[in-house]
């Protein structure tokens, strides 16, 4: 029987940050990780689709702009095997690099499924470990199917994302069940791809946590594109063949059937918190099933066990994630880190144009009744935009009319996701739309749009 | 680790105190909760005590000093151990005279009940207060000093979520001798545009006055007799005075007309269920009110002694916030100082106070012969807001009534 200060159960992003903070702050510890180091993230989920999502900017590129660019092409062929390899190379040496960093640390890397005991033990094999400070459960998601309208996932036609990462070859065609961040990504690679690809979104419309405005923007341009797009879609029937399936769908009063080489299911995670010794550690699960957890300290109902990323509840990204791993190990350290604030978490979808927001949307300053003012600057007024034929999208900045607070921040543009963390530092540190636009923004940068936007909540807009 | 000593708001408008005097040497060892200095605020003398244990490191304003609410007066500490980073340019703001009030209403980050156990104010060196550009709009705008906040962000820096913790601490310590049984009635609009016309036509609180004459013979002679009595028994020499019978007979005449014993609360009008009577007395450079509570369910007796005991050590600016806060109406007394009449500034969020005149000796006219007589005038100023010409009337009718026939008091 090993013993550690603290294990951790799971590698992935907010396991292996946690990892590596506790070994700054002393800590003996050790990971559990079943697979790969680095997780969904690393392995089948952030990483890897941003390479893939790399292809597909590239592939539009070239087939629509090379010859306005001044670059001359043949005929543009594209191939969804090269550019997955590509993208398992990048995912390995991520994970590889997760590997190195837990060397570097002296964290232990122990192989194996973990499975919690009483008492802050942690059994793996035959094997049983003792954590002295404590344990943190970082088991993670997985995908899901919908089996209730006969879409379970059979890994052929009817696949999750895991499987999307490892096709050959793309397929013809495509309905894209979900239209989150993840499917709204893989629409648009494997459009890219030549693939006809269908967007179905259960909810009003695609994007649906975001700000309307954004959602609409990249509808335009997912449907310019040639992607349809099903917002407010129900399917009612599934038919699952061999080689295709047929979906009845109900979308705007009118159904429809489509007919698929495959279906990618993109809605919904499930977390991992089965055969895990949970309930006889003491550790309980919340009605959603997530674990419960103090949000303060994120400890759970089993004295000395904590809980971070996606199995400690939603938002379920690796960043999320990451800082509780680094929050969780600096308390068990002894040490009172600044509490996380959940409401100034960035939320990125990286298709192109790509969506990235922080705060809050418009319908829910709308619905909390806030005293609002919208300053909007759109990416085609912005020179360096129209330079680099980047046009599309928009910075849209809610703020409140009494004190000027960034109520929320709204992003559809090429680079949204880089350019979101002006606001997100401005709204972690509090700074007001005045104290965005007394800061001089280089020229000519899309970030000036940013300050535009914040010039224009004050009714100050200059370029447009 | 060593510790500030700040100068506390002790009261809910105190914006600077003045150390009258230190209560602990340097180097005399201080416990929790240990009085360090006496300070005066702007209605009492009050104590300041250590919110940390050790030793008064440092006394860094002479005794006499005026000092604002927030700023460092003194460390302490461990003996030995440097100070300099906690006294380093940031010396307390201390003059002799009395400095420029700020606009803004003090702040009030601790009531003196509660201990601070937040961490001090994150003044850095050279005084300069570290907080979030919103957190300083707010405070601008709610009139909050930043530098009585303490911070909860990185390094101590005030963030919004400070303010909101600031704003209930001073909301509760005045609330706090509101306490007790009242109704709260909801505008109507016809009060609503009551108050709104009356308003505009006439400052903030629009007031009227109303003035009686009162036949004082009988009280008079009561008064004569309950003294002579009092005099016989043990307690020689606590003589009951006009104003104790006023007081009585307006606390029982305002439980007959609870229209009149009321707060004026912006959105509604508080009708309070119990009398608690703010009594104005002079001190040394103004007046303070303390408030005798449940006036209508005390003796006169009880009445007479409270006055007293209150009256004494409001002049030796000894009272407790809570004994000068919460009253439901006040009565003001000139008598002695041979006003006939006046008539008194209202004290909000009161809707009213009762002026009383001295009385008077003069001819009337009774059954048609001209006689001698005593005879007090009452003017009573009313928000008009809350109580109407014809509401005032009635209540001080019914004071007469019971000043005239003073059995009525009782009845």
């Amino acid at each position: 029987m090993a013993s550690f200060d603290l294990i951790i159960v799971g590698g992935g992003p907010a396991g292996y940050v946690c990892a590596i903070r506790a070994a700054q702050l002393g800590l003996s510890t050790a990971v559990v990780e079943k697979d790969k180091l680095g997780g969904v993230c690393v392995n089948i989920g952030c990483i890897p689709t941003k390479a893939l999502l790399h292809s597909a900017s590239s592939i539009n590129l070239i087939a629509h702009q090379a010859k306005d660019l001044g670059i001359e092409v043949g005929a543009v062929k594209t191939d969804y095997g090269v550019a997955m390899k590509r993208s398992r190379r990048v995912s390995e040496q991520n994970s590889k690099g997760v590997e190195f960093l837990m060397k570097k640390n002296k964290v232990t890397v122990i192989k194996g499924t973990g499975t919690l005991l009483p008492g802050k033990k942690v059994k793996v094999g035959a094997d049983v470990h003792e954590a002295k400070k404590a344990v943190v459960i970082a088991t993670g998601s997985r995908v899901k199917g919908i089996p209730q309208i006969g879409l379970e996932i059979n890994k052929t036609t009817v696949i999750s994302s895991d499987e999307a990462l490892f096709l050959e070859a793309a397929p013809k065609s495509m309905i894209v069940v979900g239209a989150g961040a993840v499917g709204s990504e893989f629409a648009d690679i494997f459009n890219a791809f030549g693939t006809k690809v269908t967007l179905v979104e259960a909810l009003p419309r695609i994007l649906p946590i975001e700000d309307a405005e954004c959602s609409d923007t990249l509808a335009k341009s997912f449907k310019k594109r040639g992607i349809e797009v099903l917002a407010g879609a129900k399917v009612l029937k599934a038919t699952v063949g061999k080689d295709s399936v047929t979906l009845e769908i109900e979308a705007g009063g009118e159904k429809k059937s489509v007919t698929a080489d495959k279906v990618l299911m993109a809605a919904g995670r499930a977390v991992n918190t089965e055969e895990m010794g949970f309930k006889e550690a003491g550790v309980q699960l919340t009605d959603r099933g997530f674990v419960k957890v103090n949000l303060a300290t994120l400890e759970t109902t089993a004295p000395g066990v904590y809980c971070i990323g996606d199995v400690a509840g939603p938002p379920m990204l690796a960043h999320k994630g990451s800082r509780e791993g680094a929050v969780v190990a600096e308390r068990i350290a002894g040490h009172k880190p600044h509490a996380i604030r959940y409401d100034n978490i960035p939320s990125v979808t990286y298709c192109h144009p790509e969506v990235a927001s922080i705060g809050l949307t418009e319908e829910q300053c709308k619905e909390k009744k806030l005293d609002y003012q919208v300053g909007r600057f759109p990416f085609s007024a912005n020179g360096r935009a129209r330079a680099s034929n980047e046009t599309e999208g928009f910075v849209k900045i809610i703020r409140e009319k009494k004190y000027g607070e960034i109520l929320g921040a709204h992003i559809v543009g090429g680079h949204a996701s880089e350019m979101i963390h002006e606001l997100a530092v401005a709204r972690e540190n509090e700074y007001t739309v005045e104290e965005v636009d007394l800061a001089v923004h280089a020229h000519p940068t899309l970030s000036e749009a940013i300050a535009e936007a914040a010039l224009d909540s004050m009714g100050r807009v200059i370029h447009t | 680790m060593a510790s500030k000593v700040l100068m506390e708001a002790l009261s809910p408008t105190m914006e600077e105190g003045r150390l009258v005097e230190w209560k602990k040497k340097e180097g005399d060892p201080v416990r929790i909760g240990d009085v360090i200095a006496e300070v005066e605020t702007d209605k009492a003398v009050m104590e300041l005590v250590a919110r940390a244990e050790g030793v008064l490191l440092k006394q860094l304003v002479p005794a006499g000093a005026t000092v604002a609410v927030a700023k460092l007066v003194g460390i302490v500490g461990q003996p030995g151990e440097d100070i300099s980073a906690l006294t380093g340019g940031a010396p307390a703001q201390a003059s002799a005279s009395k400095p420029v009030p700020a606009v803004a209403p003090a702040p009030l980050p601790s009531s003196p009940a509660a201990p601070l156990t937040t961490a001090p104010p994150p003044t850095a060196p050279g005084g300069r207060t570290k907080a979030s550009p919103l957190a300083k709009k707010v405070a601008r705008e709610r009139g909050l000093d930043l530098g009585a906040i303490a911070g909860s962000g990185p390094e101590g820096r005030i963030v919004l979520r400070d303010l909101d913790k600031a704003t209930p601490a001073t909301a509760a310590a005045s609330a706090a001798p509101v306490a007790g049984s009242f109704n709260d009635v909801p505008l109507t609009q016809i009060r609503k545009t009551i108050a709104k016309r009356l308003a505009l036509s006439i400052g903030p609180i629009p007031t009227f006055y109303l003035t009686t004459e009162v036949d004082m013979d009988r009280t008079w002679e009561a008064r004569e007799a309950l003294n002579s009595a009092g005099q016989r028994g043990s307690e020689a020499g606590t003589k009951i005075s006009f104003n104790d019978i006023v007081m009585k007979a307006t606390a029982a005449a305002l439980k007959a007309h609870p229209a009149c014993n009321a707060w004026w609360q912006d959105d509604r009008i508080r009708y309070w269920n119990d009398v608690h009577l703010s009594v104005a007395v002079a001190v040394e450079d103004g007046l303070i009110t303390p408030v005798v509570r449940n006036a209508d369910r005390k003796s006169l007796r009880e009445i007479s002694a409270e006055v007293k005991e209150l009256a004494g050590r409001a002049k030796e600016r000894r009272l407790k916030p809570e004994e000068y806060t919460g009253g439901t109406f006040s009565v003001s007394n000139l008598g002695m100082f041979d006003i006939d009449q006046f008539t008194a500034i209202i004290n909000p969020p009161e809707a009213g106070i009762l002026a009383v005149g001295s009385i008077v000796e003069q001819a009337v006219v009774k059954q048609g012969a001209v006689v001698p007589g005593r005879r007090l005038r009452l003017t009573m100023s009313c928000d008009h807001r809350v109580i109407d010409g014809a509401t005032g009337a009635a209540f001080l009718r019914t004071l007469k009534g019971m000043l005239e026939n003073p059995l009525a008091i009782v009845y």
